[in-house]
């Protein structure tokens, strides 16, 4: 039984009944409930509502797919895959979330207070995931578009194939960041163990400057943006050199 | 993919608690390997005691009864050994108070077709096929006492679904080492230790992982130097827990390709595969929480 604290509007016929906007606020409590009742309860929701979820406790997969406008807050820890394929809407999780955050993120905004575990944001082709704590290897593995703002340090690996989008990291980068990066743009505040193949540091002009200060205000940070350094692609690794043409 | 749940209590208060918290921790990571699973639990009352040996035999039925058992083991043993056996779950606890190596050597004369998956004068080690739940259940998991517990449901990649298959593998004193991962040379390494005159129970790869360090620890080794020089020899993936009779020890492999996650607070130490295994803790709003880095050995001891 889901606990909501609003009737639940019918599954079917949902888009001819829907109001435009409602501002109604609804609460489902995990202890009580299944995941998957949240997630068709979040699947049914109109534009304008905000939903509260309480006792996550790591379940896996809370509030993926989520195609309205809505805002959820989930007060507690998240498993893995949390607001995976995120289209539209503000998910706001107070704890940690688990491998696979918003992976393959559309849209929207997803913001975890605490840290994110492996493949945060993975192949996200847009939106924004902000994480104020660290997150660990892979964040940003193959981002297709979607903008990353971590507040604290990443693991190796990150933004790994990346391709477009951009990654900001306000603490320091594990090993191997950016390996085979096509494009996509890197801030990193702190140090960098060491950089993938073909990732190269960038000059700062302006224009980085002002984009990395959007962001940056966008995740709600104070940073400053002359403080970052720049990394991206060579481009050696994805272009075919003649020069190369025996070894094929 | 498998499933770990590790619980280290540094408060004695707790220790009457250990198999309801473990047991609620192994709920969550039964879906991680549903197939098989094991538990080692250090002193634990009514399975081991001070001053005793105990091994572990796999399985409940050794084929011949257990007065008869205790008969043989008393004959081969000293006169004060007041040698024990009973059957807990699909496990035989075999007791006495002589060194180890002594008991083994009985066990082995008296039960020449058995199988100890434990040894030691702290930890019980049960093991089995079937689910995770049910295997804790058979074995009253959830009424015991002590002071760590380990848990591990198998999903098998590198061998067979048998009892002996499942982890924890315990090959010296009081070491245990649950596995989340496969180990890609661990023919070449047993190979190795075979020369050494290791011997091996099983064609499991996390055996060789166990043996490896058990050999390490026999040469002088810290806990944490033994996982260290595994780092260089084992290839392969893996998270790893190991304990010891007051100590407990996580390590991954330098690109964490297999989860884990820590909550230490002043009363336990405790480790999952996820985060939703530890979620159920006393004081886990409170606790430090945080994924063990990569190729880092991190020890805690009572």
């Amino acid at each position: 039984m889901v606990t909501l604290t609003a009737p639940e509007t019918s599954t079917m016929n949902a888009e001819a009944t829907r109001p435009a906007v409602s501002a109604d606020s609804f609460s489902v409590d995990l202890a009580g409930s299944p995941v998957r009742e949240l997630n068709q309860a979040l699947h049914n929701a109109v534009d304008g509502q905000s939903w509260t979820v309480a006792n996550p406790e790591g379940k896996h997969s809370l509030a993926v797919g989520i195609n309205t406008d809505v805002t959820v807050t989930i007060n507690g820890h998240a498993g893995y895959y949390a607001a995976g394929m995120h289209q539209k809407g503000d998910v706001t999780i107070n704890g940690n979330a688990g491998v696979g955050l918003a992976e393959n993120i559309m849209s929207g905004r997803v913001h975890v207070k605490g840290d994110a575990s492996q493949s945060a944001a993975a192949t996200g082709h847009g939106g924004l995931v902000v994480i104020d704590g660290n997150a660990s290897a892979r964040c940003g593995i193959s981002m297709k578009g979607v903008d990353i703002v971590v507040g604290g340090n990443i693991g190796h690996m990150s933004a790994f194939m990346a391709q477009a989008g951009r990654l900001v990291v306000c603490g320091d980068a594990g090993e191997a960041l950016g390996d085979s990066i096509y494009e996509a743009r890197i801030y990193v505040k702190g140090t960098v163990a060491s950089l993938g193949a073909d990732c190269i540091e960038k000059p700062l002009k302006d224009e980085h400057l002002a984009e990395l200060g959007e962001l940056l205000a966008a995740a709600g940070r104070t940073d400053n943006p002359a403080d970052f350094r720049r990394y991206g692609s060579a481009r050696n690794l994805y272009h075919f050199s003649v020069h190369n043409s025996t070894s094929y | 993919m498998c499933g770990i749940a590790a619980l280290q209590l540094r408060n004695p208060l707790l220790h009457p608690q250990m198999g309801s918290l473990l047991s609620s921790m192994m709920c969550q990571i039964v879906d991680r390997g549903p197939d098989s699973a094991g538990l080692a639990v250090y002193n634990t009352p009514g399975l081991v005691s001070a001053g005793t040996s105990t091994l572990s035999l796999l399985g409940k039925d050794q084929g011949i009864a257990l007065p008869e058992v205790k008969a043989s083991l008393d004959a081969m043993l000293p006169a004060d050994a007041a040698a024990a056996v009973r059957v807990v779950g699909d496990t035989t606890l075999v007791s006495a108070a002589v060194g180890t190596d002594l008991l083994v050597k009985a066990v082995s004369e008296t039960l020449p077709g058995s199988t100890i998956i434990g040894r030691g004068e702290h930890v019980a080690v049960m093991k089995s096929v079937g689910h995770p739940m049910d295997i804790a259940a058979e074995h009253g998991l959830e009424a015991m006492s002590g002071s760590q517990g380990l848990s591990h449901t198998r999903m098998a990649t590198e061998s067979a679904v048998t009892a002996g298959g499942s982890h924890p593998f315990s090959v010296a004193d009081d070491l245990c080492l649950v596995h989340n991962g496969s180990f890609s040379n661990h023919a070449t390494v047993r190979r190795d230790l075979k020369r050494e005159g290791v011997v091996f129970d099983s064609e499991n790869d996390t055996e060789v992982g166990a043996r490896y360090v058990a050999s390490r620890l026999q040469q002088g080794d810290t806990l944490e130097e033994a996982l260290v020089n595994l780092g260089k020899v084992l290839d392969g993936f893996y998270t790893l827990v190991v304990t010891t009779a007051d100590s407990m020890a996580v390590v991954r492999d330098p690109i964490a390709c297999k989860p884990a996650i820590i909550a230490e607070t002043d009363d336990y130490v405790a480790m999952a595969s996820e985060y939703r295994a530890l979620a159920a803790l006393p004081g886990i709003e409170n606790a430090r929480i945080f994924e063990p880095e990569p190729g880092k050995v991190y020890t805690w001891s009572l």
